[in-house]
């Protein structure tokens, strides 16, 4: 039985060690972690990313991402991914990693002369 | 033995200044790895977060006629329409984040009167003319602000505009349609809708910000790409727009200078009271504290979902280990 005071006049309340002094932090959606949302909007083509949500865990983070992002028939699939996982390139437009494909130009069609008279090419 | 220095080559903004500017000069999206100048950085999550509090805060006015709706058929798209701003809200934070924001701090800001959000969500909703009337006027504006938005430099502000644009449009027309329901009903409908009309013509007007040479801000924005018109521009737009709309629907909008000139083709219109607009947006207006008070409400009242969504996550997290 922990300790017990009415001092206060709001009736009796315990005092025991085991009752916190302090409030506990509440939990807050900023805990919870950021996912990507990736939809498909009809069969045939690929996910395509939406945008991002908040949520405790993936099986929620697919629910949200329902409500969120598909209102309107916009998808009959959803992928959700923890922002985290993910790994990528830098963005960076002039980065050395996509210069290798900048100079083949004879991977492309156009690249070959072929006289107009010749069909189907 | 030591290993030797790593000396990292100083960053060197001037380049990187240059490849931004290059970028948004080409009408090249900026994206959220990319290097940005603090202020521009700044201007946008300010910017994307009121507009984000501003469709949040934007369900309360509505959201008040839910459980008086008229019919199950109003009460079905009412509903529809306030889940929208909520989807909007999400959108924008969503893009606030990808500039480095919380969006519970966002949240926590706006409660602690640290961000502002639109001063039209800030005048009541008397009767169920005003939901026909803040889609047809309020989303009507917003639209005329939004779309331009839909080419804004920064790629997920942009991406997230073009989502809500293409609901806005639901919202204005179910708004104009009630409207339209009501003045084919009894004069005491008919005086609904006028007065409607009456209370937010004007509110909506301001919504398009302080006047050009009063708006310190709107250079910089334009300059980088942020902003595409001038707030006079949008309103000009807004007014031509809604004037024959008001015609359409019989409705008188409450200016007496409201006038076509035949020059320009453009309405000339009355002068805006700033010192209304002001004294709404720093607090002062019929509805600002009833707004930030159930904002409030909302986040600590339904705090314990948070946590038992949190306790069973972690409790699966733990079974699955």
């Amino acid at each position: 039985m922990s300790d017990v005071t009415a001092e206060g006049g709001h009736g009796a309340i315990p005092t025991g060690p085991e009752v916190p002094v302090e409030p506990q932090p509440a939990v807050s959606r900023r805990d919870w972690p950021l996912y990507e949302v990736f939809v498909r909007g009809k069969r045939g083509i690929n996910h395509v990313h939406v945008g991002s949500l908040h949520a405790p865990d993936d099986e929620m983070a697919v629910h949200a991402a329902r409500d969120l992002y598909t209102r309107r028939n916009e998808g009959v699939s959803i992928w959700v991914v923890k922002a985290a996982d993910i790994t990528a390139s830098s963005p960076d437009e002039k980065d050395p990693m996509f210069a290798p494909s900048g100079d083949k130009v004879y991977r492309h069609p156009t690249f070959y002369e072929i006289p107009e008279t010749v069909p189907h090419i | 033995m030591s290993a030797p220095p790593l000396d990292h080559p100083a960053v060197d903004e001037t380049a990187l200044q240059a490849y931004f500017d290059a970028t948004i000069a080409a009408e090249h999206r900026i994206e959220p790895r990319d290097w940005m100048p603090d202020g521009y950085r700044k201007t946008l999550v300010r910017q994307i977060a009121q507009h984000a509090h501003s469709e949040i805060i934007g369900m309360q006015p509505e959201g008040d006629w839910l459980l008086a709706a008229p019919s199950l058929r109003r009460k079905a798209i009412l509903l529809a329409k306030v889940q929208d701003e909520a989807g909007h809200g999400l959108y924008l934070y969503s893009a606030a984040e990808t500039l480095g924001a919380d969006r519970a701090d966002l949240t926590d800001k706006l409660i602690e009167g640290r961000q502002k959000y639109s001063s039209i969500f800030n005048y009541p909703t008397l009767n169920y003319a005003d939901v026909g009337v803040v889609g047809w006027l309020v989303d009507g504006a917003a639209i005329c602000n939004q779309v331009p938005l839909c080419r804004s430099s920064y790629g997920p502000y942009a991406r997230a505009m073009i989502r809500v644009c293409k609901e806005e449009s639901f919202h204005q027309r179910q708004g104009y349609e009630l409207l339209m329901t009501m003045m084919r009903g009894t004069d005491e409908q008919r005086a609904m809708v006028q007065d409607a009309v009456d209370r937010w013509w004007w509110p909506s007007l301001m919504m398009f910000g302080p006047p050009d040479d009063d708006s310190p801000n709107s250079a910089q924005s334009m300059a980088w790409g942020i902003k595409r018109h001038t707030n006079d521009e949008l309103r000009q737009r807004f007014v031509d727009m809604s004037v024959p709309q008001a015609e359409f629907l019989g409705v008188t909008l409450p200016d007496p200078e409201l006038s076509l000139d035949p020059e320009t083709g453009k309405h000339r219109f009355g002068a805006i009271d700033w010192d209304e607009f002001k004294r709404v947006i720093s607090g002062g207006g019929p509805r600002n504290a009833e707004r930030i008070t159930r904002r409030r409400a909302a986040r600590d009242d339904n705090a314990w979902v948070t946590e038992a969504a949190t306790a069973y996550a972690e409790k699966h997290a733990r079974a699955v280990a």
